[in-house]
């Protein structure tokens, strides 16, 4: 795995190139079709006592790519998370995954059909060891059935397998040396890992990560970013939420704004977020400042006398 | 004092029918509660619908094997009733539902409307429905000593009622050994930690928690039969002290292993008949009456068991370390 995110991706499959390349060819409107839509969403609407939480017109989620969904808090992106994956039920609209609707069906089925989630507040199953949560993001293991898990070399074949695999994603999320510790005893970060890692188990077609970057040191940062990137050159389909626009901008190959509820803009990173609206709506006019740089934030700095001089401009016009 | 007749009183009372159908009913509860985290508050509902379930078809004619059959039929419809309305819902309900669900039978049992079958609150003698089980032994009949310990053979609260009791005992602790282990049992620990994570790796959550609620609860009626089987059904007597003594159990063996609720029942059982003889022996009859000695063993058994669940959590198989993890 490369330490930099933006090399990586040279080993992508030809397909993932293919749509990562189709991308570029698109209008930059709200709901513009794609060429290759894993996910499709028409009229969904939620509202919360007169809230419209979400009220998405038409998205599509083009295959094979890094899908940002950002917007400023309370937009609906938790809320639309919750819908598509059956874990809240909208109250109008209907959406296909991978061709299939899945409006009205159960969370867990929407899981099985290889649609996965992780959690914004995360998941890990803390009174569980690492590895037994690991095991249990596995589908088709025939001793969950209640009647077969009692003999057991009905399903320990497939147990082994599962461990190995297991095993393997640990390694690649360097969890492995703590995989008999219990999954509470592990820092914010790491639960964030082992909650990206656990989706992984079950080999989804998409993955949908709700603010996988909350909490997580810089130094994992890095190696979550490789992670993700690395997934979509296996041909996984990745949807993110995330208020990380450093993140957002290096690894999204398309970026969807939504704001009280509303799609208002999508298209590549760097478009989206040199959008005027998108920048009054939500990034704020220096998104792009490191803010971390003291020298920036003196009296009389770059950004005061900029912000004085936009002020100004905003006098000065004779609207 | 004598405490060699104390002693040979707690033993008889660990090994009795007692503490037999408390450990198979805490057994039960413990799939509940320790693997699945439902919080069923009418355990004693399950064993008194076992109890009737028993005893009435008994009465009526039906063998053994269909009479134990009908117990647990009833105790599978009693779960499918509760589980249905109330497992889509936080866990609370659940425990809501089950308290009062519980009281429910007990005073549709003891109403005099329903005498002919359940003999109102007076219940139903035991002779009239043991002698089939009795029946069944391959026993000859009359009195066994072994040491101190008299019983029956086949008999009223007989030798045959505890050998069968404990191997369904060791069948239900087999059971649980069997399922913990397996990626079932994974599954319905994953629920009692955080639903929704299992539900978003894909396994269907609730039809989980009712396998788990009519397992145990079909454990629970077959503790009712042994509780029945060595006196009478009383719906009185399984009412909800029953439960929150099942629960004490549980919660004094450990919940989540194999052998606590075992352990918990023949200590709970044990302390109860020590305190008590220990306070009849030591203490006179001026201070605590015969009647005072049975309250008073309530209340020690009960500040002995608060001071446990404050020094030792997790009972005393349970494992510490899962404890000690803060639910976040």
């Amino acid at each position: 795995m490369s330490a930099d995110p933006q090399l990586a991706g040279s080993h992508a499959l030809p397909e993932v190139a293919e749509a990562r390349a189709a991308l570029a060819a698109l209008d930059q409107v709200p709901g513009v079709a794609k060429p290759d839509p894993m996910l499709v969403a028409d009229g969904v609407q939620r509202t919360f006592g007169g809230v419209h939480a979400v009220d998405v017109a038409h998205l599509e989620v083009q295959r094979h790519v890094i899908t940002a969904l950002i917007g400023p808090n309370g937009a609906g992106k938790t809320t639309f998370f919750n819908l598509m994956t059956g874990f809240d039920k909208p109250d109008s609209g209907h959406w296909t995954f991978d061709g299939v609707s899945l409006a009205g069906v159960p969370a867990s089925r929407v899981s099985r059909s290889g649609m996965v989630r992780t959690f914004q507040l995360t998941k890990a199953l803390s009174r569980m060891t690492v590895l037994e949560n690991m095991r249990l993001g596995a589908g088709s293991q025939p001793g969950e059935r209640m009647l077969t898990a009692l003999v057991r070399p009905l399903w320990v074949a497939r147990e082994r397998e599962i461990t190995d695999k297991a095993m393997d994603l640990l390694a690649r999320f360097k969890l492995d040396t703590k995989k008999d510790d219990f999954a509470g005893s592990l820092s914010g970060g790491q639960r964030k890992l082992l909650e990206m890692a656990r989706a992984l188990m079950s080999d989804p077609k998409l993955v949908m990560l709700d603010e996988p970057m909350a909490g997580v040191n810089p130094a994992l940062t890095q190696s979550l970013l490789g992670h993700i990137i690395e997934l979509r050159d296996e041909g996984t389909t990745v949807l993110f939420v995330e208020h990380d626009m450093h993140m957002v901008r290096h690894i999204s190959d398309w970026v969807v704004v939504m704001a009280q509820g509303k799609v208002v803009a999508e298209g590549p990173p760097k478009q989206v977020m040199d959008d005027q609206a998108v920048i009054d709506a939500y990034l704020g006019a220096h998104h792009d400042t490191d803010l971390g740089d003291d020298s920036l934030l003196d009296e009389g700095g770059r950004i005061d006398a900029e912000a004085d001089a936009e002020s100004e401009a905003e006098l000065e016009e004779p609207k | 004092m004598d405490f060699g007749s104390l002693f040979t009183n707690v033993v008889a009372e660990m090994i009795g029918p007692t503490a037999i159908a408390y450990a198979l009913a805490a057994i039960g509860l413990n799939i509940h509660f320790g693997l699945t985290g439902l919080i069923n508050m009418g355990q004693a509902g399950f064993m008194l619908l076992g109890a009737y379930g028993f005893a009435i078809s008994t009465i009526a004619g039906w063998p053994v094997w269909a009479a134990v059959l009908v117990a647990i039929a009833a105790a599978v419809v009693f779960a499918l009733l509760l589980g249905i309305p109330t497992l889509k819902l936080r866990g609370d309900y659940l425990a809501i539902v089950t308290i009062a669900a519980a009281e429910i039978i007990r005073i549709v049992g003891r109403s005099t409307s329903l005498s002919s079958f359940t003999g109102g609150s007076n219940g139903l003698l035991g002779n009239s429905f043991k002698e089939s089980f009795s029946g069944a032994s391959p026993f000859p009949d009359g009195r066994f000593s072994l040491g101190p310990f008299t019983y029956s053979m086949n008999d009223s609260n007989s030798w045959w009622l505890r050998i069968v009791g404990w191997a369904l005992v060791a069948l239900a602790c087999l059971l649980v050994y069997l399922l913990m282990r397996s990626p079932w049992g994974r599954v319905l620990k994953g629920i009692r930690e955080d639903e929704d994570a299992v539900r978003s790796l894909g396994k269907n959550v609730y039809g989980y928690k009712l396998q788990a609620l009519v397992t145990g609860g079909v454990l629970g009626a077959l503790g009712g039969i042994v509780f029945t089987l060595a006196s009478s059904v009383q719906p009185d007597s399984l009412g909800r002290p029953v439960t929150f003594n099942t629960w004490t159990i549980l919660l004094l063996g450990g919940a989540a292993t194999v052998f606590g609720p075992v352990l918990g029942s023949l200590l709970f059982w044990g302390a109860l008949i020590l305190v008590r003889g220990l306070l009849r022996g030591l203490v006179p009859e001026t201070i605590l009456s015969t009647q005072q000695v049975e309250q008073a063993g309530w209340v020690l058994v009960g500040i002995t068991l608060m001071l446990l669940i404050v020094f030792r959590p997790q009972g005393l198989l349970g494992d510490k370390k899962e404890l000690a993890i803060n639910v976040r």
